[in-house]
């Protein structure tokens, strides 16, 4: 019973549910980011084992665009990160159910 | 592919990166919830090592393992009040049951599709080719990247620099 493509996109089925859960559950800020985190992995995943086993020109096109995922999501979570910092400055809190200056 | 040796490797980089995924949702301490995420990147980047992919492996270890992490310990250090509370709100049953549709409906699509498969041999290094096509074929989304970098940081330096004092 070899391994095939399949269980790898489980695995990232998986982790994305799990980080998908952390975005719409979590109250702490920080922990819906781990939940962005966790999404951004899965769909790597997904990327590279796609471009491992499945029948392409250029397989390695996949490879790079997870290189520029990743730096997309430093670029997300440092900005994210100092958003967060800034709004315990203001707020005190960062609950993002506390966090509801929009709502009438 | 038919190595017992790989087949080990991803079943216990698979339970290693789903139960650090389901330890983040339940611990209660923030820095704990780092340390599981740390445990859920790790694992990743095993499973990119069982795909063949070195270079993404590497990279998977240097950013995210030794970057973002440390982002977030930063962050939770900066909010001292937000160290503990790692709860659900109360949205966690409707929340639960989208997630479990969501990755229902992935697996089935994944088990489902007839996939090409092209069953080669895995890649042998794949630096140098990534190197290639960065700066050939995709130079204008590397040198973007490179802007949205910038962009990015000048943007966090400006959003958690203290305000400057009035002068009158």
């Amino acid at each position: 019973m070899a391994i095939h493509l399949e269980h790898y996109l489980i695995v990232g089925a998986i982790l994305f549910g799990i980080g998908l859960y952390l975005v719409l559950a979590k109250r702490n800020f920080i922990g819906v980011l781990m939940g962005i985190e966790m999404m951004f992995n899965a769909v790597n995943l997904t990327f590279i084992s796609f471009s491992r086993f499945v029948e392409s020109p250029s397989p390695l096109s996949g490879h790079v665009f997870v290189v520029f995922t990743i730096t997309v999501s430093a670029a997300e979570a440092a900005t994210a990160l100092a958003l967060a910092v800034m709004v315990y400055r203001t707020r005190d809190t960062i609950d993002v159910d506390q966090i509801d200056l929009l709502k009438w | 592919m038919d190595d017992a040796g790989v087949i080990i490797a991803f079943y216990v980089l698979a339970a290693m990166t789903i139960g650090s995924a389901v330890a983040v949702v339940v611990v209660r301490n923030m820095i704990h919830a780092v340390v599981a995420l740390i445990g859920t990147f790790a694992g990743v980047a095993g499973l990119y090592v069982t795909l063949s992919a070195d270079f993404i492996a590497i990279t998977q270890i240097l950013i995210y393992i030794g970057a973002i992490s440390i982002l977030f310990l930063f962050a939770i250090v900066l909010t001292p009040q937000s160290g503990r509370g790692n709860q659900e709100g109360f949205l966690r049953i409707p929340a639960a049951a989208l997630c479990a549709l969501v990755t229902g409906v992935l697996a089935y699509v994944a088990l489902d599709t007839d996939w090409n498969i092209a069953g080669g041999p895995g890649f042998q290094e794949t630096a140098t080719e990534i190197g290639t096509l960065l700066l050939d074929k995709y130079v204008l989304p590397f040198e973007i990247a490179s802007a949205l970098l910038l962009v990015a940081v000048v943007g966090s330096i400006v959003l958690v620099s203290p305000e400057p004092a009035e002068e009158d």
